[in-house]
């Protein structure tokens, strides 16, 4: 006989109805995925039981890729179709994967775009599709070990990634077929994790040294609400640099001999374990792959070789506290994320600077995956009374080029999002018709020490003396903290946007096509089902808009305003018989635009009501 | 969210230069909880697109109000003066002439024997300047006084500035040492 089954309060909801969201933590050396079960967040195992994936994927002609523990093991004989740490690359440029190229031994190639692809036997591949690849797995991991589709994931970023890098981790999951309920920065995910928002109030520091970045974040925490002060780090700064400057050093002592890419990798590896083994050993002996030579080395040495990186890290929380106007007194809370912050010396730093102990209690590794797996849960709608709120920071400043190569800052870092701040400004030659609109991101003031995000030109300006037009240029950031821009000359209304693509980014024909190679089938359904959402949407405005008119238009409208309004119903329930999800979209984009005098007047009428002391809420009216 | 309630309104606040910042955070919290996009995340397209709208005019209601030389350009444009981001117009040549000497004694700052003191001491200089320029400000404004006042906000956003290079001027010396 079956058991009878009672819910928790709170938990009422039938595990059939409950939605499955997942929380994914894409990281540079391991990714997990968790979820909440039975009111308990934990990570999710594959068929052997490992929760970690390293996010490591080998690639043959031919075959499927494997991502994860079969990849690395072919890391050392098959090192250039053995792709590590490719979350460095997410968002870069393929001047800057040059760069980092010494630290990743594979052969670049760079696309139209800009974006850098590496060469492989199975064809070149963008660092997205190679992040979209273990996206998958985890994916399939989840449905399998949750038995249905996915309503959606939040996937962690770290908080200093800036808008390219976050809008490739997006394109990511969507090449992954994932629908992204949010990107959450890491060291909020890991707050969330050791429950800190069940404290009433308090200051939290969460530092975070992973395996290929560095976060500090801090965070204020009042009632259930979690507002990020500030954020800093170093997108190149990890437990990697460890184990490169380990392994530099045992080179050192190899002396004369030559290393290959395939034994810089063993060496790189050693590095590794030698620095892990010294977490609970003072000491440790290795023999060098090569020479055979004998070397032993003591923490106090190890402790000297990174103490330098260390030190940065703490230089990066200095000025977080700054920025976040914060005394260390009032920090009550700091929390340890990343493998790396096992290592000893990571420990004892920031404790030092802080002043208090630092949390350790939950496996570094897996923080971030249960912290977001309970921001999955809540924003899936599983948890309607969670008091829960994350109100996140942009983590650089947004500009535009103007004269001289300088950098004009729109919205500086560290401002709340979501955010939208506009800017005027001119030409600069007599009868100007164009203007290049060209946004940034970053500290800096010359144009040539910032990040390039995207470039839209802005045309028909009628011609008018130098300084005469006015053009009032928009940026918009969402929660996830990807920007829109959008441009208007304001005496005449010419206007152009853009939903800024970073410049190494995929442009979306780029993103199209891949996904058409992937799954054509699937494009259908995806198409098909967003046509219906339109429609949907497309007959909620109607209604509601017709349900207006009836309520409010005798009182609020002129009779040639009721009939025009009437006419663009029409034409949008015409459209909406059509197939074009694309056109109805426009057509309710439209339709909300040439509405929007009416549904401000009769805010105001309510207004005007309540305040003759009927009870209208007009609030309650707007949230609806 | 109404848009068009001016910022004081938004957060119930009285539309004056001394404020309540325990009230103002509170209530941008409250409204944060109503509004934020993660609060629709569940729900349709337009909804979120509403609660973007809404909190991006609440964070700027907020950022204008919690900074106070904001808030005072914010409570002077509400009398109808603009004042923007640079300074035009003129100033007495006795603030002109000491803003000056101020910046000199930045510069050679970093050159003294101990620049952090030298820095520190600037900086409660500065301070000091900008609390007394302050209740000018707000003693003009109760006044309707709205030249005054906007002679304040101009000699404000000098101070400002100095303030933030002395500021910055300490993180390039943190990093040296």
């Amino acid at each position: 006989m079956a058991l009878l089954q009672i819910a928790e309060p709170g938990l009422s909801l039938d595990p059939h109805q409950r939605k499955l969201a997942v929380g994914i933590d894409l990281g540079t050396t391991n990714s997990l995925v968790a979820t909440v079960r039975n009111g308990v967040a934990e990570t999710l195992a594959n068929a052997d039981g490992e929760h970690i994936l390293p996010s490591v994927v080998h690639y043959a002609k031919s075959t499927a890729p494997l991502v994860g523990t079969e990849a690395a093991a072919k890391a050392n004989q098959d090192p250039y179709n053995t792709i590590q740490s490719v979350k460095r690359l997410m968002g870069r440029s393929a001047a800057d994967a040059l760069q980092l190229g010494e630290q990743l031994p594979y052969e670049f190639v760079e696309s139209d775009t800009g974006m850098p692809y590496l060469r492989t036997s199975a064809g070149d591949l963008s660092p997205v599709q190679i992040s979209a690849d273990i996206l998958k797995t985890l994916n399939r991991r989840a449905q399998e070990s949750l038995g249905g589709e996915l309503e959606g994931a939040v996937i962690t970023v770290p908080a200093y990634f800036d808008d390219a890098q976050r809008q490739a981790t997006k394109d990511a999951a969507q090449l992954a077929g994932i629908n992204v309920l949010r990107l959450l920065n890491e060291p909020t995910a890991a707050a969330v994790a050791y429950g800190l928002d069940q404290q009433d109030k308090g200051v939290v520091a969460v530092y975070d040294l992973g395996g290929g970045t560095f976060d500090i974040s801090i965070l204020r925490l009042t009632r259930g609400v979690f507002e990020v002060l500030a954020t800093g780090g170093d997108s190149a700064l990890g437990g990697d640099d460890f184990d490169h400057a380990l392994a530099n050093w045992l080179m050192q002592q190899a002396g004369e001999h030559q290393y290959d890419a395939s034994t810089s990798r063993e060496l790189l590896g050693l590095a590794r374990s030698v620095k892990e083994r010294l977490t609970n050993e003072s000491q440790v002996s290795v023999t060098l792959p090569g020479t055979g030579a004998e070397i032993t080395l003591s923490r106090e040495q190890f402790d000297a070789l990174v103490q330098p990186l260390v030190a940065k890290t703490i230089r990066a929380c200095k000025r977080a506290m700054k920025d976040a106007g914060v005394e260390l007194a009032e920090v009550q809370d700091v929390v340890m994320v990343g493998g790396s912050t096992r290592v000893p010396l990571v420990q004892t730093r920031v404790g030092e600077y802080f002043q208090r102990a630092p949390h350790v209690d939950i496996d570094p590794d897996r923080v971030v995956a249960i912290g977001a797996a309970l921001q999955a849960d809540i924003l899936a709608g599983n948890k309607p009374d969670s008091e829960l709120l994350l109100l996140d920071v942009l983590p650089l400043s947004l500009g535009l080029e103007t004269m001289g190569g300088l950098v004009e800052k729109v919205i500086h870092r560290n401002t709340a999002i979501p955010v939208a701040r506009a800017q005027e400004f001119t030409t600069y030659q007599d009868g100007q018709t164009a203007m290049l609109v060209h946004v940034l991101q970053g500290e800096r003031e010359l144009v040539d020490h910032c990040r390039s995000l995207a470039r839209f030109e802005l045309r028909g300006i009628p011609p008018m003396a130098a300084g005469a037009a006015k053009i009032r240029v928009t940026f918009q950031v969402d929660a996830d903290g990807l920007l829109n821009v959008s441009a208007k000359e304001l005496s005449t209304g010419v206007e152009s946007a853009v939903q800024v693509k970073p410049s190494y980014g995929l442009s979306d024909n780029e993103i199209t096509r891949m996904l058409q190679e992937s799954y054509s089938n699937a494009q259908d359904d995806r198409e098909a089902r967003s046509l219906r959402e339109q429609q949907v949407e497309a007959d909620r405005l109607v209604a509601a808009l017709r349900g207006a008119i009836a309520a409010d238009g005798a009182e609020l409208l002129t009779e040639q305003e009721a009939k025009d309004l009437q006419a663009e119903i029409e034409v949008l329930e015409n459209l909406s018989k059509g197939s074009s999800a694309a056109a109805i979209e426009a057509g309710v984009e439209h339709l909300a635009q040439v509405s929007d005098f009416f549904a401000s007047r009769r805010m105001d009428s309510s207004i005007q009501s309540a305040l003759q002391g009927q009870s209208v809420d007009f609030f309650e009216k707007e949230k609806r | 969210m109404d848009i068009t309630q001016n910022f004081f309104e938004l957060f119930e606040l009285d539309a004056s230069f001394d404020l309540d910042t325990q009230q103002l955070s509170e209530r941008y919290r409250e409204l944060q909880r109503e509004y934020h996009p993660d609060r629709h995340a569940h729900k349709g397209e337009r909804e979120q697109r509403l609660a973007v709208q809404a909190t991006a005019h609440l964070n700027q209601a907020f950022d204008t109000l919690k900074n106070p030389l904001s808030r005072a350009q914010y409570l002077l444009q509400q009398r109808g003066v603009e004042t923007g981001e640079e300074s035009r117009g003129q100033l007495p040549g006795a603030f002109l002439m000491q803003q000056m000497e101020l910046r000199e004694s930045l510069v050679e700052a970093a050159e003294a024997d101990d620049p952090f003191a030298e820095l520190e001491r600037l900086e409660a200089e500065s301070k000091a300047l900008e609390a007394a320029e302050y209740s000018q400000f707000n003693a003009a404004l109760a006044a309707e006084d709205l030249d005054s006042a906007e002679v304040s906000i101009r000699k404000l956003q000098f101070i400002t500035k100095l303030l933030r290079e002395i500021e910055a001027a300490e993180d390039r010396l943190d990093e040296e040492y």
